[in-house]
């Protein structure tokens, strides 16, 4: 057993309401800059839908992830080692820039210094490529709400798999949105096909990164990822991709994505793997034993064994214990309502998603039904073949079952919930009737419908070593009183004995940091008030109030 | 033998092959984010998917027939039985082959280059000055080959510039090889040493990245976020080694 560590993310599609915020604020952070204009580290697709890139599903025509060979090995769909140098000078299966989208901007310059005439001045969109007048034809999100998407949903590739008396009814049925970003998967085929040996899974956390100094811009790793989430920077001519805003989480920081999600749906959390098993698991024969295959590589951060395993890996305490508080090992491994994205490319993505119940609550609520009823759900979700199996589509490589079982978990949840809340009491037939128990339905609801902050996003900092160095240093001056406790020294905040710089500054800068917490009992030093809300003790007590 | 021949048979070669190695190690120092192939596939594909293949292939060959041609001396190829006529035969077909393959491939590139918007945007000017000087070494080349082996009786390089690229590897350059050389010969020596010399300041450094590593890495590479940061990882620059405590033993010792 090899235990490792991944940082991944849970999407909670149901309370996903297509704003784009995400991408937006990814994009400001991330990709706002010349050769990225028309690169979405994280975008939002209106399902069913073509996607961004135009159809990235068709591993036919793209050729990206993982095949079975019938010798029961894994290959890379667009060939192997020797067929990547072959076809070296010209890549075979690269997207064009106009498979995603032409980049453009608008000429705001003239609708100030346009010269006085009889019609208003407009903003001609210009294109970012060539500088010309272009016509907007094509977008990242160009479907965005099923715009449009008589004409192009024919092309979405989860539909043209769907058996035909099914696909043919979509129209009258639902959409949801799907956020997607880099899957940081346990298996990377883009790291797999990169000739240069730039592309790397990180020991730690298992971030995929591109070391832009190494890369040399062969482009084999956008052919290579079957979810299209590494781009080419024209400018540059290197692979950029989605960092999981690493910078961020080895603070303790969530994502700019999750930390700007208005829905409050993403979740980040650790899981505990063994690294051994993955190759293992994602060549099982059976398409649709590939999720479980997935679930049984995940270990149990609880298990004595696994976290004596773990230490020994050399992974700090600190993050055994944020596995162990993970929401994401909750959601996969023991509410199991969270489900890979396209488990049949043999990558082993990392960025699961809890898929929507509301498209049927709202059939269910539009026909004059109950829509928070149990059995009014349970009956619609296996009624309602076309969502289940546009979502088997999506998550199970078309297997229905555990599409359903996450279905009726979340619809089980709604109408327990309500139960309650209307004073009727705790049925546990509801529970029963999915395999779960009354308080774990409670469990679940806190931790997808109240979502706290804390609970939605366990993210342990790096550098722990040195924290607990600080830490340690910290506590020799645990006197009493002493500036270990926190306490002022005798003749005021600043007296007492010498203390070492860093542990001064440490105390400091994490008092200032937890903003409106005084630095000092009583008063507060304002060399290290950081300007936040008026701490107690900032002002002298008001006379007559002692 | 004049002043000119030494400056052009010896002191340009050695002045081109110095700031090819000295401008490799250079670049590769301060510029590893600009060491790439800076493809233009993105924008266009219909022509880089029969232009760029043709052209590397064919460049492939030429380099291939030049080490054979020019480093590999004569006899030894006598040596395994490959004689003058056989060797002359060979060397043409192969090398007029070569020739229109990376030619065509070149052409084909830069009238993409020339006419498709976004890439001809995203040309710089030494990219330009690097496709002239490419073009001019290809051209000579050919015009030579076509003018002597293939139309004319057939010049016998192998007795004169071979011998002279071999000696300037040995350093003990015989520059009067040279002089008798067709003119064709010369000037296309004359433009690969301009084009070494501009090498390492273009894109053709991706040369050097040819990813022959790929066949025997594996394929999922696993990194340390701390390998860099880690102490002692790297060696420390002159001047920016850490505090180190002195050995006191050292106090004792005469």
């Amino acid at each position: 057993m090899k235990v490792m560590a991944q940082m991944s993310m849970v999407m909670n599609l149901d309370k996903c309401i297509g704003c784009h915020t995400c991408s937006v604020t990814c994009k400001q952070a991330w990709t706002n800059r010349s050769g990225v204009e028309y690169v979405w580290f994280n975008n939002v697709e209106t399902r069913p839908g073509i996607g961004y890139p135009r159809r990235y599903e068709d591993q036919e025509k793209w050729g990206g992830g993982w095949v079975r060979t019938k010798s029961g090995r894994l290959k890379l769909r667009s060939g192997g080692r020797l067929k990547k140098l072959a076809t070296i000078f010209s890549n075979p299966k690269l997207p064009e820039i106009h498979d995603y989208y032409e980049p453009w901007t608008y000429e705001y310059d003239m609708l100030l210094n346009a010269p006085a005439g009889e019609h208003t001045p407009v903003a001609k969109p210009k294109s970012l490529l060539t500088g010309e007048d272009m016509k907007i034809s094509w977008s990242a999100n160009w479907d965005d709400n099923l715009g449009g998407s008589a004409e192009t949903m024919a092309d979405d590739p989860i539909l043209q798999h769907m058996s035909e008396h099914v696909a043919s009814e979509y129209e009258q049925t639902y959409m949801f949105y799907l956020p997607r970003i880099c899957e940081h998967c346990l298996n990377p085929s883009c790291v797999a096909s990169c000739p240069s040996g730039a592309m790397y899974k990180r020991v730690e956390d298992g971030i995929v990164l591109v070391d832009q100094d190494q890369c040399r811009g062969w482009r084999m790793c956008v052919s290579g990822c079957p979810y299209k989430k590494v781009y080419f920077n024209h400018k540059t001519g290197k692979a950029e991709k989605c960092t999981l805003c690493y910078p961020r989480l080895e603070v303790g920081l969530p994502t700019v994505c999750s930390e700007t999600c208005v829905g409050r749906l993403r979740y980040l959390g650790l899981v505990l793997y063994d690294a051994d098993k993955v190759a293992e698991a994602a060549s099982i024969e059976d398409e649709h034993a590939l999720l479980d295959a997935q679930r049984s590589v995940f270990l149990d951060p609880h298990d004595p064994a696994v976290v004596q395993a773990a230490r020994e890996a050399g992974i700090p305490e600190d993050w055994i214990d944020a596995a162990q508080r993970s929401p994401i090992h909750k959601l996969i491994n023991e509410y199991k309502v969270a489900l890979p994205l396209h488990p049949e490319y043999r990558t082993m993505p990392m960025v699961w998603y809890i898929p929507p119940l509301s498209p049927v609550v709202d059939v269910v609520a539009s026909s004059g039904n109950d829509g928070e009823d149990a059995k009014t759900l349970f009956a619609a979700i296996a009624k309602l073949r076309i969502p289940l199996e546009y979502l088997a589509g999506l998550f199970t490589a078309g297997d229905t079952r555990p599409v359903e079982a996450s279905l009726r978990k979340l619809a089980a949840m709604r109408s327990y919930m309500r139960g309650i809340n209307l004073g009727e009491g705790k049925d546990e037939r509801i529970a029963d009737a999915v395999g779960m128990t009354g308080d774990t339905l409670e469990e679940m609801y806190r931790l997808l419908a109240i979502a706290k902050y804390e609970e939605r996003y366990v993210i342990p900092a790096a550098h722990t070593e040195q924290a607990r160095e600080l830490d340690e240093l910290a506590c020799s001056l645990d006197y009493d009183g002493g500036p270990g406790m926190g306490g002022a020294g005798p003749f005021g905040s600043s007296s007492g004995q010498q203390v070492p710089v860093a542990v001064e500054n440490f105390h400091a800068l994490k008092n200032r940091q937890t903003a409106d917490r005084p630095s000092t009992s009583g008063r507060v030093n304002l060399l290290n008030w950081d300007g936040n809300g008026a701490p107690d003790g900032l002002f002298p007590p008001k006379s007559g109030e002692e | 033998m004049t002043a000119w021949d030494v400056l052009l048979w010896v002191a340009m070669p050695y002045a081109a092959f110095a700031v090819f190695v000295v401008g490799h190690i250079w670049r590769y120092r301060y510029d590893k984010f600009g060491w790439t192939t800076r493809s233009s596939q993105t924008y266009e594909n219909r022509l880089l998917r029969w232009g760029s293949p043709m052209f590397h292939l064919g460049i492939l060959m030429v380099l291939a027939g030049h080490v054979v041609g020019l480093l590999i001396p004569r006899e030894w190829l006598y040596a395994i039985g490959i004689d003058e006529h056989i060797y002359h035969l060979g060397a043409t077909a192969l090398g007029t082959a070569a020739a229109v393959l990376t030619l065509a491939g070149l052409a084909i590139l830069i009238y993409r280059r020339r006419t498709v918007g976004p890439v001809f945007l995203a040309t710089t000017r030494m990219d330009k000055l690097m496709y002239v000087v490419l073009g001019a070494v290809l051209l000579f080349g050919t015009i030579a080959t076509v003018m002597y082996q293939l139309l004319g009786p057939g010049y016998e390089y192998r007795g004169t510039v071979g011998p002279w690229l071999r000696s300037l590897i040995v350093f003990q350059p015989q520059p009067e090889l040279m002089v008798d050389v067709p003119l064709m010969f010369q000037i296309h020596v004359i433009a690969a040493n301009v084009l070494f010399a501009l090498w390492p300041f273009t894109r053709l450094v991706h040369v050097w990245s040819a990813p022959i590593g790929y066949l025997f890495r594996p394929y999922i590479v696993y990194r340390s976020r701390d390998d860099a940061r880690r102490p002692g990882s790297r060696p420390a620059r002159p001047g920016w080694e850490g505090i180190q405590t002195p050995d006191p033993k050292k106090l004792t010792k005469l």
